[in-house]
């Protein structure tokens, strides 16, 4: 029996009851349908968690001042002054992995321009700083080593305090007063949103640190230092290295806790997009035990025909249909149910997952490969659920079906 | 059928010249089939040995339980034998497989059945198509010798009504053309005019006695109604799983000549009248 004939027979056995076809196909379309939502929500959240992995900048090591305790009291966290510009020039010079470098300090400052004023926080960085952070200017320019050794009273400044100081004036070229001091605004930063971890990263005005050492915190010491690793393999062993760097720079004993804290916030945000992906699998296979119960009906509805045509399958072994032949007969129809199923699953998917964007603006992605494997998928559900009644209409005894009421 | 009738119609030739000639279609020597139902074994048939030649028309006759239906079964390679051997045209088909068996049914065995067997919701065309699917005739071919097989039984030009929309008669002629397209070596007909009226009944008959003469076509006709079986040529009849008598027909009837006498009897069934006329054209 060539292909064509066997498919034509099955789509007439499946058209001849529409309504049953179509409710077991429901099991499938809804199947194939949710497992495709899901997919589609949980690869555009990991998709979001990715772009701002990327966001957050080029291979970062973050080490900030620890927290100590003094006499069994726990102070804060970057409450140690251990931390300094000579432990940053250790590292540019012994640690190869890292390949730029910034030392941070970090301060609130209250921020006036004419009638205007705001409070936000200051960041004192070296001029790799932006690099590290893939940060650019949108206006003006950046600052640079001439600036960090005068401590010159220049600023960066982000869009939040832009928009609450100067309003739609340019500021760039403009003085605004910062602790009561003249600076002179130098360059606007690129608008870069909510970091992951959820603050307004254009609410800050960036400045040489040694600008903020000297005239706004009044310190030597540093909060933090933010590098680059040469790669993102190369993250953990800079890691390792500085720490013991830093070990070593400050006098600590074996039995001693660290006075630092290294941190890749790579690390964290990796954590999360992992914690995203096995949330969207435990959807998915949630969804997909759907599809498992659409397979159920499938073989259900199988056996209810091949009871119901038992007469049809004796006639035609009679004129000698094989039992491959009966076989194949409700294999393709259970297939083409399942097929036909899951390619509307598709279409529901689809059509689900960008209401789903539209209306809660939740951002979407539909894998293309994913359409493949749930039509795949789909297919192989009619082929495990369809080969057992196949196979019971396949072992009738032609005698018995001819007989059959 | 009255027995008056009987006088008036030529006298069939026995064919035991052609028997003594050419080779049985079907020889069965010592055929046993045994059932197991477990507890208690059903001895179906004690031995049969019989021999068909081309060209006979047999009336296979017996009670219900006497073992015809199982004879027929085994003559169809639908079911083998537990024991002896079955040749059907010289080839020994008692211990083949599944598969061979379902091979022979289709191309040297033709089908029908009592109660039509037609594919519901599937015109008469294809339903007579059906073997030839399974022979992996190509689609156009199937239409060819489909529609001449339809020609035979007078039903051109009904290809495309579906058994729904055929009569009793019809439908038992679409049955015969499927049994007829592949143009096999036997045609088994169990009970084929017992869903069937008496005018309707004949008109059957005269097909078979047409493809019978006309073509030589081997026919087994299981039947129970004595006056059925007096248009085949041998009457065999089972009983006890045995074959108790095998006669030749004397004063055989021939449809085409009852017929016409039958006109004015079934006046309440005018639309399988015509129909007959129809098949006669």
């Amino acid at each position: 029996m060539d292909f064509m004939a066997v498919l034509r027979v099955a789509m007439r056995a499946l058209a001849r009851n529409k309504m049953r076809t179509a409710l077991t196909m429901l099991g499938i379309i809804i199947g194939v349908g949710a497992v495709i939502c899901t997919v589609a929500i949980g690869e555009g959240a990991s998709n979001q968690v990715q772009e701002q992995i990327r966001n957050l900048g080029d291979n970062i090591v973050f080490i900030s001042a620890g927290s100590v305790t003094q006499g069994g009291v726990h102070m804060g966290s970057q409450a140690t002054k251990t931390l300094t510009v000579g432990d940053a020039e250790a590292i540019r010079q012994q640690v190869p992995l890292v390949s730029k470098l910034s030392p941070g300090v970090g301060s609130q400052v209250q921020v006036v321009y004419k009638n205007q004023n705001w409070y936000t926080r200051v960041r004192g960085v070296g001029p790799d700083y932006m690099d590290i952070r893939r940060w650019p200017v949108s206006e003006g320019s950046l600052f640079g080593q001439h600036e960090v050794a005068a401590a010159s009273n220049v600023c960066l400044i982000g869009k939040t305090v832009v928009e609450n100081t100067f309003g739609d004036e340019d500021p760039v070229g403009k003085t605004m007063r910062v602790q009561n001091l003249p600076f002179l605004v130098i360059g606007v930063l690129q608008s870069k949103g909510q970091s992951p971890f959820g603050f307004d990263e254009d609410d800050t005005l960036i400045m040489p640190y040694t600008t903020v050492q000297k005239k706004i915190s009044g310190i030597d010491w540093l909060n933090f230092i933010m590098c680059s690793a040469v790669s993102n393999d190369a993250i953990a062993p800079a890691e390792q290295q500085m720490a013991a760097l830093l070990r070593e720079r400050h006098h600590l004993r074996p039995d001693e806790d660290d006075d630092f804290i290294v941190r890749s916030p790579s690390d964290l945000a990796q954590a999360q997009a992992q914690a995203g992906r096995i949330m969207t699998l435990l959807l998915a296979s949630i969804a997909s035990v759907s599809l498992l119960v659409g397979g159920i009906g499938i073989m259900n509805i199988m056996l209810v025909s091949v009871t119901e045509r038992t007469r049809e399958i004796g006639v035609r072994m009679a004129v000698g249909a094989t039992e491959e032949d009966v076989q194949m007969q409700f294999l393709s129809e259970a297939l083409v149910l399942s097929l036909l199923g899951g390619t509307a699953g598709v279409m529901l998917g689809v059509a689900g997952s960008m209401a789903v964007s539209s209306m809660l603006r939740w951002p979407t992605l539909i894998p293309p490969e994913a359409i493949g494997v749930a039509v795949l998928f789909s297919a192989g559900v009619g082929v495990f659920f369809g080969y057992y009644p196949a196979r019971k209409a396949a072992h009738l005894d032609p005698i018995e079906a001819l007989r059959y009421e | 059928m009255h027995p008056s009738m009987r006088e008036e119609l030529v006298e069939s030739k026995p064919d035991t010249e052609a028997a003594a000639t050419s080779a049985p279609v079907i020889r069965v020597e010592n055929v046993h089939k045994t059932y197991d139902l477990g507890e208690i074994q059903v001895h179906a048939l004690r031995g049969v040995s019989l021999a068909i030649f081309p060209g006979e028309f047999v009336a296979i006759m017996g009670a219900s339980g006497s073992g015809k239906s199982t004879f027929m079964n085994l003559a169809g390679c639908l079911d083998r034998p537990t024991r002896g051997r079955y040749l059907l045209e010289g080839q020994d088909v008692s211990q083949l497989t599944k598969k061979e068996l379902a091979a022979i049914r289709n191309r040297r065995i033709g089908f029908v059945f009592q109660g039509f067997n037609l594919l519901p919701r599937t015109s008469a065309l294809e339903n007579v198509e059906l073997p030839l699917v399974y022979s992996g005739i190509p689609h156009r071919q199937r239409v060819e010798r489909s529609m001449e097989a339809l020609r035979t039984v007078g039903l051109a030009g009904r290809g495309e009504h579906h058994p729904a929309q055929l009569s009793g008669g019809q439908q038992q002629r679409v049955a015969i053309a499927r049994a007829l397209v592949n143009n096999p070596s036997i045609l088994l007909a169990d009970e084929p005019t017992g869903n069937l009226d008496s005018r309707t009944s004949v008109e059957i008959m005269e097909i078979f006695q047409r493809l019978n003469e006309e073509r030589n076509l081997t026919i087994l006709l299981v039947t129970h109604e004595a006056d059925i079986a007096q248009y085949a040529k041998r009457t065999v009849t089972f009983r006890d799983g045995k074959v108790r008598h095998d006669v030749l027909i004397e004063g055989r009837l021939i449809a085409a000549q009852v017929l016409p006498t039958l006109a004015s009897v079934d006046e309440d069934d005018e639309a399988d009248a015509s129909d007959g006329a129809e098949a006669q054209a």
